[in-house]
């Protein structure tokens, strides 16, 4: 790890949060990239992918729901952690900080919606009731 | 006159440190934002990119784990050049022993970084420190650097005027952000400010060469915490950046006969190689440090924001920085600029780090009692390190340490932590128990190791 890094190395395929464990963190990526992976029954899917300047993990500390996903590191990748008090403290102090937070989200519903009305066009269409 | 930002309006800031530079860069979000134009200009007269005094700004270089987080979160990235050195634990030192905290998940959660372009044998300026980062985020958004200082403010037609050569020029606002270790109480005074400024005390820092190889191997990716019985010395400590070591000593007016009093001291010898001694000419300065706020920073179009208004007491004063800038920029953009729009939605955060550090000052003042009584500091030292040893949850003595010296949590909550009933029993029961022990327990080797 280079001297002037900041936050936790991660190797290839390691995993920095698990889904379903109870979420008491969030995470910045650092460098590197990280795949964003739903299991589900025996396999998993992969739902998305971080880089850089990226924030995750943020969902439970607003929802306090467990892990909706699994992260993992996709190479070498180095994570920054906030603790869920510290970071709820300081967005009573100064509410705009939750600011980015809510832009990423909004960006990621887009995406979302996207993504749904996509699948809606693949899938067959359902039986019309008269 | 309406006491808005506009369209248009204009923004003078007077210092380009991590005060003013922030306050720029949170205006200039928050307007872009509210789809307005501002025209900021930031008024600073040092090269960032020059080692030495033309571009520092003097100060022990550590980014505390707090503001790491909330820059982390605002998007403002602190990229590896200008960190010198992640910071993954302490080491505090007693004139008896040490003793090593880790952060919870061994990671490397604290920066030390550059103020400016560094010492001044520096080899390599990378950046500009975090100065020179901070004032290029802003300048990306469209803040325009004046480099000059201001020495004549004065009042036009209501507005705020800055005059500089034969240029001058009103402004909608005016932020000044020229801390202490300049004439800003001269340009408080011309524009008719009734408070004197902060009241401060002079701090020492000097920067050692001892390259990379000794500082890895001697003092490692830890920030090293000194609790000597020496007087008036409140806070030392030792920080390892990349070729090399700042040494920060502050309480109350450090002069040389406390710095030698603190390079003698056995403790600190077993830091360095057992060769060592403190080089001359090595890059030194005794900066000036704000220990109380000014009463009333703000009045229609002037607001002080950083160390020329309030600060932490001794910890994480870049990190009071960011909040009062960006406190200041909340309030001019979304409410106003008059009097009553920063008494209302700045002063509370400006006062509550001012509050803050009356829990400080009660707190160091019990810091220096626990010094001068041996059984205490070894009870300390002890509660401390039966903590680390364990990989159970009661860290609190180890944490009430890490926040206090790292400045990572408010003051008031480490001040109430220690009141608490179990924790005060399991440090006399420490301490009790420490009356067998004697003597110094660690040399030089260990010193290393606790460091490595
Ligand atoms: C010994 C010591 C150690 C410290 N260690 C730490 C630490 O480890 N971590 C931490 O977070 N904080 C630390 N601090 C506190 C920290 O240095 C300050 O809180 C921080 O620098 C405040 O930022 P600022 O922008 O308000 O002021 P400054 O950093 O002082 O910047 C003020 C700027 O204004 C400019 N200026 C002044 N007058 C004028 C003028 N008339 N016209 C134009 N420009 C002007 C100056 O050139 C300067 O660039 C330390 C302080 C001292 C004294």
């Amino acid at each position: 790890m280079q001297e002037g890094s900041l936050g936790k190395e991660y190797a290839d395929r390691e995993v920095v949060c698990r889904q379903g464990e109870p979420g008491d963190r969030m995470y910045v990526v650092q460098a590197g990239r990280l795949e964003v992976l739903r299991e589900e029954g025996d396999g998993e899917v992969l739902v998305g992918e971080l880089a850089k300047g990226d924030v995750f993990g943020e969902m439970a500390i607003f929802d306090r729901q467990p892990r909706s996903a699994t992260v993992r590191a996709k190479g070498n990748a180095r994570v920054l952690t906030l603790d869920r008090r510290g970071f709820l403290r300081r967005v009573h102090e100064d509410p705009s900080l939750a600011f980015q937070i809510l832009e990423r989200m909004s960006l990621r519903i887009r995406s979302l919606n996207a993504e749904v009305v996509k699948l809606k066009h693949l899938s067959p269409p359902e039986p019309q009731r008269k | 006159m309406a006491m808005t930002l506009e369209n248009g309006s204009r923004v003078a800031i007077i210092g380009g440190g991590p005060a003013g530079s922030l306050c720029a860069y949170f205006l200039l979000t928050f307007a872009r934002r509210m789809e307005m134009d501002l025209a900021v200009d930031i008024f600073e007269p040092r090269d960032f990119g020059q080692p030495g005094p033309g571009g520092c700004n003097m100060c022990g270089g550590i980014v505390s784990e707090s503001l790491v987080q909330a820059l982390a979160v605002e998007g403002i990235e602190l990229p590896a050049n200008v960190v010198q050195r992640g910071i993954d634990s302490y080491v505090l030192h007693t004139d008896e022993t040490a003793v090593r905290i880790d952060t919870p998940l061994h990671e490397r959660r604290i920066a030390a970084v550059h103020r400016g372009g560094g010492p001044r044998d520096v080899s390599e300026v990378t950046f500009g420190g975090i100065d020179g980062h901070l004032m290029a985020l802003a300048q990306e958004l469209g803040a325009k650097v004046v480099r000059t200082r201001v020495r004549e403010v004065d009042w036009q037609e209501g507005l705020p005027r800055v005059s500089h050569g034969k240029s001058s020029q009103t402004y909608d606002l005016l932020v000044g952000a020229f801390g202490v270790n300049s004439a800003g109480g001269q340009l408080l005074e011309q524009l008719g400010f009734k408070d004197k400024g902060p009241t401060t005390t002079k701090a020492y820092i000097t920067e050692l060469n001892l390259g990379h190889e000794v500082i890895n191997q001697y003092f490692g990716s830890s920030m090293h915490v000194f609790l000597l019985n020496i007087p008036r010395l409140d806070f030392a400590a030792i920080v390892p950046k990349g070729e090399f070591v700042t040494v920060c000593l502050l309480g109350r007016d450090i002069d040389r006969e406390l710095v030698d009093a603190f390079f003698e001291s056995q403790a600190v010898k077993d830091c360095f190689p057992p060769s060592y001694s403190p080089q001359e000419g090595a890059c030194h300065c005794s900066p000036r440090i704000n220990i109380r706020e000014a009463d009333r920073p703000f009045m229609d179009r002037v607001v002080l924001v950083g160390d020329g208004g309030a600060t932490r007491l001794y910890k994480d004063g870049i990190g009071a920085a960011y909040r009062t800038a960006k406190a200041a920029a909340l309030t001019a953009v979304f409410s106003g600029v008059s009097a009553q729009d920063f008494q209302k939605h700045y002063l509370p955060a400006y006062r509550s780090i001012a509050h803050d550090n009356r829990y400080g000052l009660v707190t160091f003042a019990v810091v220096h009692e626990i010094k001068r009584v041996r059984p205490l500091i070894r009870g300390t030292v002890r509660m401390t390190a039966r903590e680390q040893a364990r990989s159970g949850n009661t860290r609190s003595m180890s944490m009430v340490l890490w926040d206090m010296f790292t400045g990572s949590s408010p003051y008031r909550d480490i001040f109430f932590r220690t009141l608490a009933p179990g924790f005060v029993g399991r440090l006399t029961w420490e301490s009790a128990l420490s009356l067998w022990g004697n003597g110094r327990k660690n040399g030089a080797g260990d010193a290393r190791r606790i460091a490595g």
